[in-house]
């Protein structure tokens, strides 16, 4: 039986045990709500959980497990001889699921009977004709103990789904029955509810760091297998960056992350003023009605898909720079040989991070007690000298905290610095050169077409993981900045 | 004879600190102080007394333009301090409050050293010369705040890391370091426990030789033991203003009766 219809057969057995569980606690109750323990609907939450729960766990398990288990055992039956020189075990296997699948298709669609297929052997058939007329396309002629491979992976297969469709529906109907046969009116349900509910919340939580722990463990994994090719001195200490394809490339992070830092270095320099002096005049100074209005308006700009920043910097803020500093520009010297540069992607990288500063900011001034403002008001202070001397003292913990975070933000930002910073790996210290940095090389060696074994390949996770720890080490301080200096008040 | 007039006369000119006539507060559409008249004398503790949004507070803050910090608040009326209109175009209310020190209902001590939260209001208004008359300024508030003595040895301490009445004795010897005219007091002692409460009240005594003091208090008590003139605010009129033995032995008003024998508010 399909996944499909296995699942709306649960769902469809948990809302009749929906009101099956309802009915009869209601029964059991002489048919007045108040004798119940809980209110009725619980009693029908609890069976429908009941039925559905262990059901669905059981059918998510199996489909994850089958696969590997049917794999295991197939591949087990391929004699290292049968695969070709050129190939490897992992190509064969995959020819051997294509082929049983193209042989389900033949079935489905009634090219073949189910015994033809059963008992389908090389050589009678031109096999490979066949499954190029169901769409399964096939580099080489169906090899006997491919299509042996293919016709065990497909008996086990099969076996297995119907062992799972009786083993889903039993754990189904006996949670039906069991839940069903407890819906008393004595039976403490609603207490059972709250104990699910607490149990999926705890699932969605540790749902999420169980994907963060898989991302960094996938990461180091790969990590390593590129240390394992490629000299982790020269990677972390080498000065130059030059990828080829004939293997000797020189692939070291220290030019990725100087530009990486002087370009997130100036997109502070532009995002920390601005968006700070904005979240004073917004918290301290504004009106009430250009709050409402400003506000909004400055959280807009969090809004904008980073390419769209990518967009502004290639073709507003690059060719107006260039206008300024290039040869023949305003200014008559000349700098800056295109429209690239550290200074256009920090520019623009710097306003989209305005917003996120002057949020995070307004939040803290916010939180400082007003007792604060009065108190220095009270002694005669103007507006901007308590902002300077009372307000801003109080809140820098929180804003240090609030530039470090836009700080990693910075770092790990990439839309903008491929379309404006360009691609060419260098120390410089002058910001009209173009540079590059850690997260567009990650693209530039990951996309196109490329070879998962290959230094070149594979250092795009150590520039990840590099980059992974430098804004995980970045936020773990905001943090402990935030936490430590933070002033109690009340 | 002739002498006596000129006697009278500084002493009616330095009596009255701040004179207030038909002064109206409105709150957007709320009506909170009604044609309050009140004289406050030099030199004398005034209380401010009256149930909970009776408008006292409001009146107090009136006093040194705190009002202006709140969009919706208007305030008619002549306020006048030694004879000049605070609400006057041409003062400064930065400059009338360093005049018109305050002192707030919870203690609010800046997150700053103890030193410099009494060194806050000289250096801004430029007060002292150098570090040395800082120094001095610094503590001459402490010892006028009556609190020198528990903080001499820790000036650098943060002055929020105090007990909740050295907090307030701090914001005192605060309000103190500007050598404001007149010292508003908000409440000071509601969020004091007993003992640092009578600590205040002893420091308002003493500051009574050097200013004029007007406190709020929700406190009967505290107000019969340490001010010498009272007013009772009721509903935003001031009902009856008077020396304080006055008010609560013999008042003329019944609803001031009232309030003092505890059948109102």
């Amino acid at each position: 039986m399909p996944t499909f219809w296995l699942v709306a057969l649960l769902i469809a057995l948990s809302a009749v045990g929906f009101y099956g569980g309802r009915r009869r606690a209601i029964a059991t109750a002489g048919g007045d709500v108040k004798e119940l323990h809980s209110l009725p609907s619980y009693y029908g939450y609890h069976v429908a959980l009941a039925a559905f729960v262990p059901a669905i766990a059981a059918l998510a398990i199996w489909l994850l497990a089958q696969p590997m288990f049917v794999e295991t055992r197939v591949s087990g039956m391929i004699p290292s001889e049968a695969v070709p020189e050129s190939s490897t075990l992992g190509l064969v296997m995959s020819d051997v699921r294509r082929v049983a699948e193209g042989l389900d298709l033949a079935v489905e669609q009634g090219l073949l009977t189910a015994r033809e297929a059963r008992n389908a052997v090389g050589g009678e058939q031109d096999l490979r004709a066949l499954m190029g007329d169901v769409g399964v396309a096939l580099g080489n002629e169906v090899r006997p103990e491919v299509l042996a491979a293919a016709q065990t992976y497909r008996n086990l297969s099969h076996t297995g789904r119907t062992a799972m469709t009786v083993v889903v529906a039993l754990l189904a109907l006996g949670g039906f029955a069991w839940a069903y046969s407890r819906s008393h009116k004595d039976f403490r349900a609603r207490n059972v509810v709250e104990r699910a509910v607490l149990a999926l919340l705890i699932l969605a939580a540790s749902l999420a760091i169980l994907t963060t722990i898989g991302i960094v463990l996938s990461m180091l994994f790969e990590t390593k297998n590129f240390f394992g090719l490629h000299s982790w001195t020269d990677f972390f200490f080498g000065t130059t960056w030059a990828p080829n394809f004939r293997g000797d490339s020189d692939l070291s992070i220290l030019p990725l992350l100087w530009g990486t830092l002087y370009i997130s270095f100036i997109a502070l320099l532009v995002a920390v003023p601005v968006g700070l002096f904005a979240a004073i005049y917004l918290s301290e100074y504004a009106s009430g009605a250009v709050r409402a209005f400003a506000k909004p308006l400055l959280e807009i700009l969090a809004g904008i898909p980073t390419i769209v920043y990518g967009l502004f910097a290639l073709l507003t803020v690059g060719p107006a720079l260039a206008n300024l500093f290039s040869k023949g520009g305003l200014l008559g010297v000349e700098w800056m040989a295109g429209a690239t540069s550290v200074l256009t992607a920090g520019l623009v990288m710097g306003i989209m991070l305005i917003p996120f500063v002057s949020s995070l900011s307004d939040d803290i001034i916010n939180a400082v007690p007003q007792a604060m403002r009065d108190g220095s008001l009270g002694l005669g202070a103007t507006k901007s000298e308590t902002v300077r001397q009372v307000v801003m003292p109080a809140a820098l913990p929180g804003i240090v905290g609030a530039v470090l975070l836009a700080a990693s933000r910075a770092i790990g930002e990439t839309m903008i610095v491929v379309m404006g910073a360009g691609a060419i790996a260098k120390f410089s210290a002058n910001p009209l050169e173009s540079m590059t940095t850690i997260t567009t090389r990650i693209v530039s060696q990951l996309t196109g077409d490329t070879d998962f074994a290959s230094p070149e390949t594979l250092v795009a996770f150590a520039l990840g993981l590099t980059l992974f720890v430098l804004t995980l080490g970045l936020n773990v301080l905001a943090l402990y900045i935030v936490r430590k200096y933070r002033e109690q008040y009340d | 004879m002739n002498d006596m007039t000129l006697m009278d006369n500084t002493v009616d000119t330095q009596n009255i600190k701040i004179a207030a006539k038909d002064v109206n507060v409105h709150y957007g559409d709320s009506h909170a102080i009604k044609d309050v008249n009140v004289e406050i004398e030099d030199k004398t503790v005034t209380a401010f007394i009256g149930p909970s949004g009776c408008g006292k507070s409001t009146f107090l803050r009136c006093l040194n333009r705190m009002n202006d910090t709140i969009d919706i608040c208007r305030v008619k009326g002549d306020i006048l301090l030694d004879g000049e209109d605070i609400y006057d175009r041409r003062v400064d209310p930065v400059q009338l409050r360093a005049k018109v020190g305050m002192v707030f209902q919870k203690p609010n001590p800046f997150p700053k050293s103890i030193y410099d939260n009494v060194a806050y209001g000289p250096r801004i208004h430029g007060l002292a010369r150098n570090k040395a008359e800082l120094d001095e300024i610094v503590e001459k508030s402490l010892r006028r705040g009556a609190i020198w003595d528990e903080v001499k040895d820790r000036l650098d301490a943060p002055g929020t890391g105090l007990s909740g009445g050295q907090q307030q004795r701090l914001c005192i010897a605060r309000a103190v370091a500007t050598e404001p005219e007149v010292l508003l007091m908000d409440e000071p002692c509601s969020a004091l426990d007993p003992i640092a409460t009578a600590q205040v009240e002893e420091l308002i005594d003493e500051l009574r030789s050097r200013y004029s003091v007007v406190i709020v208090t929700h406190s009967m008590q505290q107000a019969a033991r340490v001010s010498q003139k009272t007013a009772f605010f009721h509903l935003g009129n001031l009902v009856e203003f008077g020396p304080t033995g006055q008010i609560f032995t013999n008042p003329e008003d019944a609803r001031t009766e009232s309030y003092i024998t505890g059948r109102i508010g």
